[in-house]
């Protein structure tokens, strides 16, 4: 019937339909810069060609943000917050929603795996002095990443109204009363109520999926903003941009596309396969991931034999309960966290990475990653007998690492850096 | 060569999954079995007794269930289990489940309630009977084994009852009758701080119940067996959807690694 038909030819039709495709690309890209956003993020984005397994965990970090979002938003349209609600919601979906149990062990599971990959991401770090100049900013968005992540896995943990969720709000809100002057109507206004009830958990819950989430997703944008600026670093911790082709290319670089994305994906299957594992055989991982005393409703009459944090904040709860006054320790802790921020300013090593550094600094970061561990562990123990002194011995390494590192960083025997990346083709 | 790397790091894989499965079931040693008599002290290893249930054990399972309606529902709720839900999971026939279990007056589609009053119940024990839907998951499985194990005669009490695993317990030794009743021995033993605690030496046997020692652990064990399974009733359901999707994650991932193979072939 469409006798009025202008390209009526058959021939024309292929070449037609060709056209079109790249006109809306063409057009899209007028009025959106997706094409110029690919070729400068991926494609033309130049990463150095040595990374080795430890930088995986950026990558997973992300992958795992996005688990937590999506598993998140399933949740809550489920979860009930509230004093009375929320225990009963949550074995609600434990029990009644059709794989409910799926989503909320993906989420559980990977409130610890974040802080897994994110430790080892951490990790890294010190091991190439990825924070050294001019990456100061990139770690300092980065450490406020970990302090909003930090945060957000706390009021998810008091979410469920389990028995150690209530004990542990009331453990951690009370550090807030020990500041001077301030403390006691910080801690109520924080609560918003005499004790921790249902407006605390209310508040938790809007913090944890709203204002947190949101923060999160900002802090994480900036922080990689700030790796395309500078680059990233690598384990010989050479700058790659200084070495550049004959094409204005960095030699030891390779585009993020697709190298590095099809290299992501072996590790997000290795990474997914042990998450698996955990979730479908072990989602309480013995009681580390997911604590027996929480599967006791919130009972402000009934305390828990040993009040004990999830183990990703165990170090810092060791060193607490290391101090017999509580105002003191309260602050170490506080200062324990707090540390990392001054790392850019209290490395003054010449060199990056570890591979260059002398003894000195290798001991001293050896001895604060088994101190670190070691508190982990601590924190999970009784704070009683030997536990107190073994607590306070690794806290005191602990803050050595940091006090001590502007000088045996700078008295440390470096060796010479080469000129360019080390690697060898598979 | 190529074949060797894959096989070596399928290997370590398989290396890293027993041992975070090793880490997770924590404590899971090969302890003697329960109440067996060591050395004529019938009882004083009571500690490393374990449960040693199997959830996937389904007329295990079943005759848990049947051991918790006759002996448990008097006092103890399981208000997150619907009736239906039990009959499913155990393969338990609606008539069946109707005939034998449903409390006269209750439907398939109600939770499973004690139809004792919790203001009496609290009056008579001093406190109300615990739900115990998630007590094998806030105790595990083993707490409740050595529970329902220890109980001994203990004048003192009002009950009459004592328990090893929660001294003073406010539950009257209900299983007595299938058990029979125990005496307690003690004896007092230094404490590293100067103090000094009772820890049990033996168990003395007053009066043989209806069952044997080893008929009461299976007893014990099928009930403790019913108990983690409604504390987490897809764990079986999830154990075998576990098994396909870590198999089809470890062939997306050597799939993956084979592509980023062929494509850093170029980099050199």
């Amino acid at each position: 019937m469409a006798v009025n038909s202008a390209s009526g030819a058959p021939g024309g039709l292929p070449g037609e339909d060709r056209s079109a495709k790249k006109g809306l690309w063409a057009w899209i890209n007028k009025r959106l810069p997706l094409s110029d956003f690919i070729s400068e993020q991926l494609t033309g984005y130049y990463a150095p060609k040595n990374f080795n397994i430890w930088y995986f965990f950026g990558s997973l970090a992300l992958l795992v943000l996005v688990l937590q979002l999506v598993t998140g938003i399933f949740l809550t349209m489920f979860y009930k917050p509230g004093e009375a609600t929320s225990f009963d919601s949550v074995e609600y979906i434990m029990r009644e929603v059709d794989y409910g149990w799926l989503i909320r062990y993906l989420h559980s599971t990977g409130a610890s795996a974040f802080f897994i990959v994110v430790y080892l991401h951490m990790f890294r770090a010190f091991l190439y002095g990825s924070y050294k100049a001019p990456r100061e900013l990139l770690w300092l968005v980065g450490m406020f990443v970990y302090l909003a992540l930090m945060a957000e896995a706390f009021m998810g943990y008091v979410l469920p109204w389990g028995n150690m969720s209530f004990w542990g709000a009331q453990v951690i809100v009370n550090l807030f009363g020990t500041i001077p002057a301030i403390g006691p109507g910080l801690v109520e206004w924080i609560r918003g109520d005499y004790g921790i009830a249902d407006a605390t958990l209310n508040r938790f819950f809007a913090l944890h999926v709203v204002a947190l989430p949101l923060g999160l997703l900002l802090l994480v944008l900036l922080h990689l903003v700030a790796l395309r600026h500078t680059g990233s670093n690598n384990p010989d911790g050479i700058e790659i941009k200084e070495k550049l082709g004959a094409d204005g290319k960095p030699l030891d670089g390779i585009p993020f596309h697709p190298y590095y994305t099809v290299k992501d994906v072996v590790g997000v299957g290795v990474f997914f396969v042990l998450f698996a594992i955990v979730v479908f055989f072990v989602p309480t991982f013995g009681g580390l991931f997911l604590e027996g005393p929480n599967f006791e409703p919130a009972n402000p009459l009934s305390t828990p034999e040993h009040i004990a944090p999830v183990w990703y904040f165990t170090p810092y709860y060791a060193i607490l309960r290391a101090v017999p006054d509580q105002r003191l320790g309260a602050l170490l802790m506080g200062l324990a966290v707090m540390a990392f921020l001054f790392m850019p300013w209290l490395d003054r090593s010449p060199v990056k990475s570890m591979r260059y550094r002398g003894w000195m600094s290798r001991t001293a970061l050896t001895l604060f990653a088994v101190s670190f561990i070691a508190l982990g562990y601590l924190g999970l123990q009784p704070a009683e007998g030997l536990y107190v002194y073994l607590a306070r011995f690794f806290a005191a390494i602990y803050f050595l690492f940091f006090l001590l590192m502007p000088i045996y960083s700078k008295l440390d025997r470096v060796k010479p850096v080469p000129d360019r990346v080390t690697y060898h083709a598979h | 060569m190529r074949t060797e790397v894959s096989q070596a790091a399928r290997g370590a894989l398989a290396l890293l999954a027993a041992a975070l499965l090793a880490l997770g079931s924590a404590a899971a040693p090969a302890a003697e079995e329960a109440g067996a008599a060591e050395g004529g002290k019938l009882g004083a290893d009571w500690q490393s007794w374990r449960a040693k249930n199997d959830v996937s054990d389904m007329p295990s399972v079943q005759r848990g269930a049947r051991n918790f309606v006759s002996y448990c529902m008097g006092c103890h709720s399981l208000k997150y289990e619907h009736w239906s839900r039990l009959g499913h999971d155990l393969a338990i026939p609606q008539a069946l489940l109707e005939k034998d279990l449903l409390p006269p007056g209750d439907k398939t589609t109600d939770y499973i309630l004690t139809s004792m009053p919790a203001s009496d119940a609290a009056n008579w024990f001093g406190k109300t009977p615990p739900d115990l839907s998630l007590m094998a998951r806030e105790r595990g499985a083993d707490y409740l084994y050595q529970l329902f194990t220890t109980f001994y005669v203990d004048p003192t009490r009002p009950t009459g009852a004592n328990n090893l695993r929660l001294p003073a317990i406010a539950m009257p030794h209900v299983l007595s009758e299938l058990e029979g009743l125990k005496g307690a021995v003690f004896r007092t033993v230094r404490k590293s701080d100067g103090g000094s605690e009772q820890v049990l030496d033996h168990f003395v046997p007053l009066a043989p119940g209806r069952l044997s020692a080893t008929e009461y652990q299976g007893f014990v064990r099928d009930t403790v067996n019913f108990l983690d399974y409604v504390g987490d009733p897809t764990q079986t359901a999830r154990h075998a959807l576990g098994v396909w999707v870590v198999l089809f994650l470890l062939v997306f991932t050597w799939l993956a690694w084979l592509m980023k193979r062929e494509y850093w072939k170029d980099v050199h």
